[in-house]
């Protein structure tokens, strides 16, 4: 049973982290199977990484034509592979992309397709997952009936494991037609760290009294490291775009650290953060129900309190680094 | 313009979530169910287009007698027909089958679905629609502007958004910005009227299309207590966040 996974690369070539995660699971799944895992990945500049990670075989097309994101382009593409190598699971990763095009693959390849798996495949009489549902209220234990399989796997759920093999690394030319959509420009802040790639999240609320404020929020983000996120009510009013907004109806996080800065911690808010690894709350009032749902607290005035935390993090990471 | 929004009746924001029949089966007990948000974004901009544009807006749904009610909501905001496919929905990608069978009989010029229900999070129907149906797709889709068949839609992108050019018919995995929250719309008394005297058709449908079976549900242990630190000792924080956490 082959394992196909479609690693990710960012805008320079370089293979994302979720490349590595999902191939790490793929691993342990034909380690048990003694399958082969295979990956597929466009413009790569750094293809033999996934041999570290246990991809025995890496096909990576190198087309001035894959270089930007196209849903049906690269289902084409991706279900080509699929079939040509014989394989029968393909493996996602839960970035915005690879969800674009998980539907439309499960139909081209006819396959049984789970989102949002957090665990190894049971395998029964059939392969079942668990997965996160109900904006991480609940886990779902779901069977796949069809022969093929697509999993899109949850950031962060897994974790990357290195298990370096000996790997083939090919090429492959396609044969690509025409974009139906077509990207006439891209609207991005450059060299930010976005919600879905960063491992650390600094979120702000409605505590913060005002977007002229929100230098605190920036400056706590750039000194981790991080990504700036906000609540609900903060898009609603204006202060920050719509793109920043985690929570059940905006952006799922599920990063190593979050850390909410004048969040009450609204039901909604908290289902959306819930699958970060560590929560630190920041707030005024004890009362606050985020304080139930974090790792860590602190009760005082966000004005006060991140300033001193920013000055500590950074006599902290100039002693450390 | 013919326009399709599929609409999920998913379980408000709010509600608490508890399994019954050996949590195999999600408890609709004291349950208030909506149009789920990301497919009201979708619905409200249907509207828009039915004022400006002079376009027809139906709207679509898997479910049984129950979800009715979800959408005669869509009738009273604006909706001109509503069309129910009388089934237990099983799986995203049975949905996105009887709904594209429906779309195959009945040709639209814009399919608006939302790109992730709020209670399965599966995230997958408006993409298999498009494949089902070899219709142009564009998922989370943030703005539309439409212009005889030409299309001019954004998509949020990690950290921005991508402008897009592309042609009708199409489908879209809708969210917020396509319009905002407070471009949601209330019913009200007269719209809930005509929407008792607008067609809401049955469709029975035979076959099961399903590629995945729901076993079990559970819920997550719950939380321990949070360790909460003085302001006073802010570097006793980032030694826990390093030493104990192992975040930083």
């Amino acid at each position: 049973m082959d394992i196909l996974i479609f690693a990710e690369t960012d805008e320079k070539g370089n293979l994302k982290k979720d490349a590595l995660e999902i191939a790490s699971y793929a691993h342990e799944i034909c380690s048990k199977t003694k399958g082969k895992v295979k990956a597929i990945c466009f413009n790569s500049t750094n293809p033999k990484k996934l041999s570290e990670y246990g991809v025995k075989k890496i096909i990576n097309s190198k087309n001035e034509k894959l270089k930007n994101f196209d849903a049906g382009i690269y289902s084409d593409c991706i279900s080509e592979i699929f079939s040509n190598e014989n394989c029968d699971i393909l493996i996602l990763s839960s970035s915005s992309n690879s969800k674009y095009i998980g539907g439309i693959l499960a139909v081209k390849i006819d396959a049984g397709y789970v989102t949002n798996v957090i665990s190894k495949p049971v395998e029964g009489n059939k392969l079942s997952v668990l997965r996160n549902t109900f904006t991480n209220k609940a886990f779902e234990t779901v069977e796949i009936t069809k022969r093929k399989i697509i999993l899109a796997i949850s950031k962060n759920s897994f974790g990357l494991k290195e298990n370096p093999v000996e790997s083939e690394i090919s090429e492959f030319n396609f044969n690509i037609s025409d974009a139906r959509n077509k990207v006439t420009s891209v609207e991005k802040t450059l060299n930010k760290v976005t919600i879905a790639d960063a491992d650390i999240v600094v979120s702000g609320g409605r505590g913060l009294k005002g977007p002229e404020n929100w230098h605190l929020i920036e400056n706590l983000a750039e000194v981790l490291g991080g990504a700036t996120a906000c609540s609900k009510p903060v898009s609603d009013l204006g202060w920050r775009p719509h793109s920043e907004h985690v929570g059940q109806t905006g952006k799922p996080v599920s990063s190593n650290l979050y850390i909410a800065v004048g969040i009450s911690g609204a039901i909604q808010h908290l289902a959306g953060v819930s699958s970060s690894k560590v929560k630190v709350v920041i707030n005024t009032d004890p009362e606050a129900p985020f304080f139930k749902a974090a790792d860590y607290g602190i009760v005082g005035d966000a004005f006060e309190v991140v300033p001193k935390l920013i000055d500590k993090l950074k006599e902290f990471k100039s002693a450390n680094d | 313009m013919k326009i399709l929004v599929c609409i999920s009746h998913v379980p408000d924001t709010t509600s608490k979530i508890n399994f019954t029949e050996n949590n195999s089966t999600f408890d609709k007990n004291g349950v208030q169910f909506i149009i789920n948000p990301n497919d009201e974004f979708g619905l409200t901009r249907a509207i828009w287009f039915k004022e400006k544009n002079n376009a027809t807006v139906d709207v679509i749904n898997v479910g049984l007698q129950d979800t009715e009610s979800t959408l005669r909501k869509a009738l009273a905001i604006g909706a001109d027909k509503a069309i129910r496919i009388n089934q237990q929905p099983k799986d995203g990608y049975s949905v996105a089958k009887h709904i594209s069978d429906y779309i195959d009989n009945n040709s639209y010029d814009l399919i608006i679905a939302g790109r992730e229900s709020i209670d399965y999070n599966g995230g997958m129907v408006p993409g298999m629609i498009s494949a089902f149906t070899n219709i142009n797709f564009i998922d989370k889709c943030i703005e539309l502007n439409i212009s005889g068949d030409s299309v001019e839609a954004s998509r949020e992108i990690e950290g921005g958004k991508e402008n897009i050019l592309t042609k009708l018919p199409l489908i879209i995995g809708g969210q917020k910005g396509l319009v905002e929250e407070n471009d949601l719309r209330i019913p009200n008394m007269r719209g809930i009227m005509m929407a008792r005297k607008k067609e809401l058709k049955v469709i029975e449908v035979s076959g099961d299309y399903e590629a995945t079976n729901s076993k079990s549900f559970e819920k997550p242990l719950p939380k321990g207590d949070v360790t909460l630190v003085s302001e006073n000792e802010i570097e006793k924080l980032i030694d826990l966040l390093h030493n104990e956490a192992k975040a930083i």
